[in-house]
């Protein structure tokens, strides 16, 4: 299980975290799925978080980005492999909020830290399992 | 009539791998309907035991979530497409 990304996209979802500190950021990472669990990420697209009532410690992004996104990568032949967000002063490893919100079986979804305004530490996990038996597996990042 | 409906990455397992499914009706319910009787093994993963959808799926037809138009009895035109979309939130 791996996750392969670029360094400039992988900094640019680190940026993004930094950019909107103290709340979360949120975005969606387009690419290919290669065999097995493997991903590469083609590119990074920024979200609005649309918690605007608890930016701080929650995020959500809004299905019509996702309908959009899913529909303009599924034309340049590509997909959505995952999701990116911040842990604003917390650390960069999936919550049960995270967990219980996290429907995608088979894509990544990355969390960053941001202490004090600066991105420290990038995690993957994979979600594996059916609804009733989903799980996160923490996955190598390889940039 | 005919009407696309978008299958999104974590269920395409259940779609042979379909990105896509052409399906037969004249509302989005009996598209849903025929979409799982061709591939009988999304049910589960769209609807619960009671038969509603879950909560994390949602339905668009076009750019309009079913849930503020009418629902499963959401008319639709040859043009149209439906597209399922998993809820993305989370938090710490």
């Amino acid at each position: 299980m791996t996750l392969r990304i670029q360094k400039d996209l992988l900094e640019e979802l680190r940026q993004h975290g930094e950019e909107t500190y103290p709340y979360e950021c949120c975005g969606v990472m387009v690419g290919e799925f290669h065999q097995a669990e493997d991903k590469i990420v083609k590119s990074v697209i920024r979200c609005d978080n649309t918690r605007t009532d608890s930016p701080q410690n929650r995020y959500h992004i809004s299905p019509v980005e996702l309908i959009r996104i899913q529909r303009e990568s599924g034309l340049a032949g590509q997909d959505i492999v995952g999701f990116y967000h911040s842990h604003p002063d917390h650390p960069a490893q999936w919550s049960s909020t995270d967990l219980a919100e996290a429907h995608w079986t088979g894509c990544s979804y990355v969390i960053t830290s941001v202490e004090k305004g600066k991105a420290v530490l990038t995690n993957s996990f994979l979600l594996q399992g059916a609804e009733e038996t989903k799980h996160f597996e923490h996955e190598a990042i390889e940039s | 009539m005919s009407v696309t409906v978008f299958i999104p990455t974590p269920l395409r397992p259940y779609s042979a791998q379909q990105s896509s499914v052409k399906v037969n009706a004249q509302t989005v319910g009996e598209a849903l309907a025929d979409l799982v009787s061709q591939h009988p093994d999304l049910r589960k993963h769209l609807f619960s035991e009671d038969g509603k959808l879950r909560s994390f799926v949602n339905v668009y037809l076009n750019d309009e979530d079913i849930r503020f138009l009418a629902k499963d009895s959401t008319p639709v035109k040859e043009t149209d497409t439906i597209t399922i979309v998993p809820s993305v939130a989370g938090g710490m």
